[in-house]
């Protein structure tokens, strides 16, 4: 297989509701990661199209109408789709069309909308409940992450306090991000003291709905040489579906992840993920996942994650940085746009182009990570330089 | 490259921009309906139902007593072997205290959605339903509930024939 580089990254401001359309926010990222890598579409071999359910735009195959402000149009373009998990697998489609000798350089763009959506952006996730055995009981898009966040509580004994302090972390980080949505200083006790939703689950345990898209620039070696003097290398990648009777399975712990981390890892020659990764983008749409991931990524013990971030090891100065950008919990959560977000961010943080963000020390190797549909689909990516 | 992005595009609107009509909109309410088959598992699944009772199949390769019940075991990838009655017991495996619908509009009362263990069926089974006859702050992982089942007159083969599990 050959190697394959990032050699460019962009995106815009993640808002609430974007003035822009779809195709004109996928439009600003792509053109921003293209002036980055010093490209143009003439440059670009083929494109990689990510968003999340069609429901949010109410528009049939979105990939396709947004196909235009990716650079899509005349050229071998694919849309994909995998809940959650989007962000993260589309710059691994990125990979695959590259490593297999098939294109050289391939612009990657990931959008989404959710505004358009009405009442609710979770309207659009009521069908993911099965329509027999399950709809039938009016469940709502929280109850599965509450129920989820309960059983992870209870095996290991967590408390809320604990999962807490990653949303204060994360919102803390978010305040140095430029596109950030929700970057703010809060306390432990504003999140415990924030509206309940879904117990366990308070407002500021949840990221918010957003717009927003993010682009990257993917190319062979051949090329990465030619543009950059400081090209990011695809190290590992890694994805995995478990299985949709999601009641069969004991939430505490996230095979989904770890089937894909152990892919990623194998790729990438890593024996001991606590020592050779650097920097770490778990996803993060609720602030017990970030927790959760961290375990399922081998990156801890199994319930030891709290631990890790109450001695602040995961902050930005800590051993482990963990959401450096800020995460969805503060930078926002446009589902596929945010994946590749996180994405971007290893990408300007291995390359000491993070500004305010920057972590300390000059990190060699970092993980993106996301997660899709019922706690299903696990991705994940490693960036090195 | 993020340093030297001094203005990040994206512009946020408030409410104010479309009471004022500074943006404009279009709106679009989609219609559509839905009749979905049971098929053959879940179909026998919902018959019973109707009767009162909860049934499973087994697969003899793995021998796992799959709920709900399949007519193809995923591990296996054979065909399932035989139907095995379960019971209207089980365990709470978790649980969420849920305080809004899905648009977030407040409820009254909350609702109690867990997670339940039938006893019957291989460890781990479990399904999706609500708990009743409870108080919120009461519900424990690992209270032991049971079924509380519809009139037979008002059971039509669906889920809900369960209205809920109480402790037991």
């Amino acid at each position: 297989m050959g190697k394959v580089a990032v050699v460019g990254a962009g995106m815009t401001k993640f808002v609430r509701r974007a003035q822009e359309t779809g195709r004109e926010l996928a439009w600003q990222a792509a053109r921003m990661a293209l002036d980055s890598a010093g490209m143009t579409l003439k440059d670009v071999d083929a494109v990689v199209i990510g968003s999340a359910p069609d429901a949010f735009d109410g528009v049939h195959m979105k990939g396709e109408y947004l196909a235009d402000g990716s650079g899509g149009w005349r050229k071998p373009t694919m849309r994909n789709f995998v809940g959650g998990a989007t962000g993260v697998f589309a710059p691994i489609q990125g990979w695959y069309h590259i490593a297999s000798g098939q294109f050289d350089t391939v612009l990657v763009v990931c959008e989404e909308k959710m505004s358009s959506c009405h009442p609710h952006p979770q309207g659009a996730f009521l069908t993911i409940f099965d329509h027999t055995t399950e709809r039938p009981l009016g469940p709502n898009l929280l109850w599965i992450f509450a129920i989820e966040m309960n059983r992870y509580m209870t095996v290991h004994g967590i408390t809320k306090e604990e999962i807490a302090l990653v949303a204060v972390k994360n919102k803390r980080n978010a305040m140095d991000h430029p596109c950030a949505q929700l970057g703010e200083e809060l306390t432990v006790e504003d999140v415990l003291n924030s509206e309940i939703m879904a117990w366990p689950v308070n407002r500021l345990d949840v990221s918010p709905a957003s717009d927003g898209a993010a682009a990257v620039v993917m190319c062979a070696e051949h090329v990465a040489k030619r543009v950059t003097d400081k090209p990011v290398w695809v190290e590992g990648v890694g994805w995995h579906l478990d299985t949709a009777y999601w009641t069969n399975r004991d939430l505490y712990y996230p095979r989904y992840v770890e089937y894909a981390a152990r892919m990623a890892y194998d790729m990438a020659g890593i024996k001991e993920p606590r020592k050779e990764i650097n920097i770490v983008e778990p996803y993060d749409p609720f602030d017990y996942k970030e927790l959760h991931h961290l375990e399922g990524l081998l990156l801890c013990e199994r319930g030891e994650a709290p631990r890790l971030t109450a001695d602040g090891v995961t902050q930005r100065d800590g051993d482990l940085p963990v959401c450096p950008s800020g995460g969805l919990l503060g930078v926002g959560n446009p589902i596929a746009a945010a994946g590749l977000m996180k994405v971007c961010e290893i990408f300007w943080q291995l390359r000491g182009e993070a500004g305010k963000r920057q972590v300390p020390g000059t990190p060699k190797r970092g993980l993106a990570q996301a997660w899709g549909d019922l706690m299903q689909v696990g991705a994940v990516i490693i960036l090195g330089r | 490259m993020t340093v030297r992005i001094k203005e990040w595009p994206g512009t946020a609107l408030s409410s104010k921009d479309f009471e004022t009509g500074r943006v404009l909109t279009v709106h679009h309410k989609p219609k559509a309906e839905y009749r979905w088959d049971a098929g053959v598992a879940i179909g026998r699944y919902l018959r019973e139902l109707k009767e009162g009772r909860l049934i499973a199949r087994r697969c003899n390769a793995c021998g796992r007593i799959l709920l709900p019940p399949r007519m193809f075991c995923e591990e296996c990838f054979v065909p399932t072997s035989e139907w095995v009655f379960v019971k209207d017991t089980g365990t709470v495996n978790t649980f969420s205290i849920c305080h809004v619908r899905w648009d977030m509009v407040r409820l009254k009362d909350p609702q109690l959605p867990a997670v339940i263990n039938v006893d019957g069926a291989s460890p781990g089974m479990g399904i999706l339903h609500l708990l009743g006859e409870v108080r919120p702050e009461d519900v424990r992982v690992g209270m032991r509930v049971q079924a509380v089942w519809k009139s037979p007159e008002e059971r039509e083969g669906a889920i809900t024939d369960i209205k809920y599990w109480k402790p037991i």
